[in-house]
């Protein structure tokens, strides 16, 4: 047996400055040498891309319609709310499993920095899903394009509003993997976190119709309501009946629900008992 | 500063119920310290508000002078392992510790080298789900030692050890503290105690019974007696009363003996000789330190078992 490498332990011998990059380097570990990562991921990659093709193909008015239209068909709503979902629930579990399994005072204790731990996460959490969802938005829109050209209908990503969609659906990813795990962070057991990510993103936006003033402005602030109107190329309808929300509003949205998750779990976490 | 864990009059009140009440001790380097209380004592609350992770209602705990929390990176200034069980079981032993030590800015080879000293360098690659209770416990030793620390605290560090970990793990005690470290363990098992730890600090209901070596402690509790068989049992009371004992009748009818305190036994038998009573038996009862614990700790037992309340 070894014997231990000591330096003089009688005096706290001052270590290396505390770098938040290391922080970020432990994230990665963590994340990484989870087995269900990889799965997670490809298996995300293949239903998101599956839902772009098969909205594509079954869109019998693609070749004859306005082009506005077509690339919507690369975004259907069945591949946005599982990558909503599946980005909620793995943004929430990077905490909550820490809770459950108590690893979390583990980290505490090797990094009494709380606050900066929650950021270091989140910070992981989101590159790792803005990656994801960069993949994800990028292979559903050349899925259902080459689909399209198959039938003379492509639209290239210089058409108006292409591009603006393409980017909302990327970040789709980590706004609502941040959201989760703040909410992860605030809440620390599994099931309460996943009820509530599941009503905050997805069905608390179906409550609110657009058809009143008060209801369509309390949907606009919602996660997927925004997704809605930034996905959509063609301007809205003057003579329609109900209200739209803003583009410019709707990225204000993606914008805040992040952030202020963020923001609550870091001040929370750092007056709270671990 | 040296590394001296400070504690002052610490309280921690969960709603109306006061888990730690206005506790005071000191543990300092080079010894090994037990941490003692019956469950529920107030142990663990204690070493969480040392380490940080609880704060307070009132008093403070200091690590080297400073409230452990303010350290950005605690790694290297205190090692801990609080519940064995306080790791992700998809990871792997390796990836466990190497996201501890990169978080602290420690070297990757010190991961290598604590998995070796532990003795789980076979068990880097596997998951710790896989683990046994023991082998977790060696894990979380690991986790403690990465750092290099000069204060290392292990609640509750023997769990779930077969003979040969217990035995590993107190020679790894004792060789900590001979490095000049600050080792703090608790246990609600006093016999853990009698070979490992140097000084005692003992709780019970949150509050101090007992902070002094554990010779003194073995001291205070032990009231030696001397259990004394005979078939002439009144005759002997009433001599070993004349002589200033104190007799309890013990034992059943037919086979009665006598706990005799106040009186050694070389005295005991010369009475005996010189007034004719035939002696059966003579035996000195020392006070164990389990005994001295149990009965220094039995009005503070939380949760006693077969008592009707």
């Amino acid at each position: 047996m070894t014997t231990l490498v000591s330096l003089s332990p009688a005096t706290p011998v001052a270590g290396p400055p505390a770098r938040f990059g290391d922080l970020l380097a432990a994230e990665w570990i963590k994340t990484r040498s989870l087995r269900s990562t990889p799965w997670t991921i490809a298996l995300t990659l293949l239903f998101v891309l599956g839902s772009a093709a098969v909205s594509t193909l079954t869109d019998e008015a693609a070749g004859s319609g306005t082009a506005d239209f077509r690339p919507f068909d690369a975004y259907p709503a069945a591949g946005c709310w599982s990558l909503m979902l599946v980005a909620g629930s793995m943004g929430a579990l990077t905490v909550v499993s820490e809770y459950s399994s108590g690893l979390i005072r583990t980290t505490t204790v090797a990094v009494p920095a709380r606050g900066s731990v929650v950021l270091a996460k989140a910070v992981v959490t989101g590159m790792l899903w803005t990656a994801i969802g960069t993949a994800t938005a990028t292979g559903s829109l050349l899925v259902s394009q080459a689909i399209l050209a198959g039938r003379h209908a492509a639209v290239p990503i210089t058409h108006p509003g292409v591009f603006r969609a393409l980017a909302a659906s990327a970040s789709l990813a980590p706004v609502c993997a941040l959201v989760g795990l703040g909410l992860g962070v605030l809440l620390r057991h599994a099931a309460a976190t996943m009820v509530t990510i599941v009503f905050a993103l997805l069905m608390l936006p179906t409550m609110f119709s657009e058809s009143h003033r008060w209801s369509a402005d309390v949907k606009h602030t919602m996660v997927s309501a925004a997704w809605n109107r930034l996905v959509q190329t063609w301007e809205p309808d003057p003579e329609s009946l109900g209200y739209t929300a803003t583009v410019s509003g709707s990225w204000i949205v993606y914008v805040l629900w992040p952030l202020v998750a963020v923001a609550l779990a870091v001040f929370v976490v750092r007056r709270r008992d671990v | 500063m040296d590394a001296v864990i400070e504690v002052s009059e610490l309280t921690k009140r969960y709603g109306g119920k006061t888990a730690v009440d206005h506790l005071s001790f000191t543990v300092r380097p080079g010894q090994v310290t037990g941490f003692l209380g019956p469950n529920g004592a107030g142990k663990s609350t204690t070493l969480r508000m040392i380490l940080g992770l609880d704060a307070p209602t009132t008093g403070t705990a200091t690590v080297a002078g400073v409230p452990f929390h303010r350290h950005p990176r605690g790694l290297r200034y205190v090692g801990a392992l609080l519940d064995a069980g306080q790791v992700h079981g998809g990871r792997t032993a390796a990836a466990h510790l190497s996201a501890l030590a990169r978080g602290n800015g420690i070297p990757r080879r010190r991961v290598d080298e604590v998995l070796q000293e532990v003795g789980l360098a076979e068990a880097a690659k596997r998951r710790i789900g896989g683990f046994s209770l023991g082998m977790k416990q060696r894990l979380g030793i690991a986790a403690a030692l990465l750092g290099d620390p000069p204060v290392l605290m292990f609640d509750e560090p023997v769990n779930g050890m077969d003979p040969e970990g217990v035995l590993w793990v107190r020679r790894l005690f004792r060789r900590l503290a001979a490095e000049g470290r600050t080792v703090f363990l608790s246990s609600h098992l006093m016999s853990e105690m009698e070979n490992t730890a140097d000084q005692l600090v003992v709780i019970g209901r949150g509050r101090l019974i007992a902070a002094e070596p554990l010779r003194d402690f073995a001291a205070r509790g032990t009231r030696s007696s001397v259990v004394v068989g005979t078939p002439r049992a009144a005759e002997l009371t009433a001599v070993l009363t004349a002589a200033g004992a104190s007799v309890e009748p013990e034992g059943s009818a037919g086979a009665e003996k006598l706990a005799v305190t106040g009186l050694p036994a070389v005295r005991i038998g010369a009475l005996a000789f010189d007034n004719g009573i035939r002696l059966d038996e003579l035996t000195t009862r020392t006070a164990s330190l389990e005994a001295a614990f149990m009965e220094l700790t039995a009005d503070s037992v939380e949760y006693p078992a077969g008592h009707p309340r």
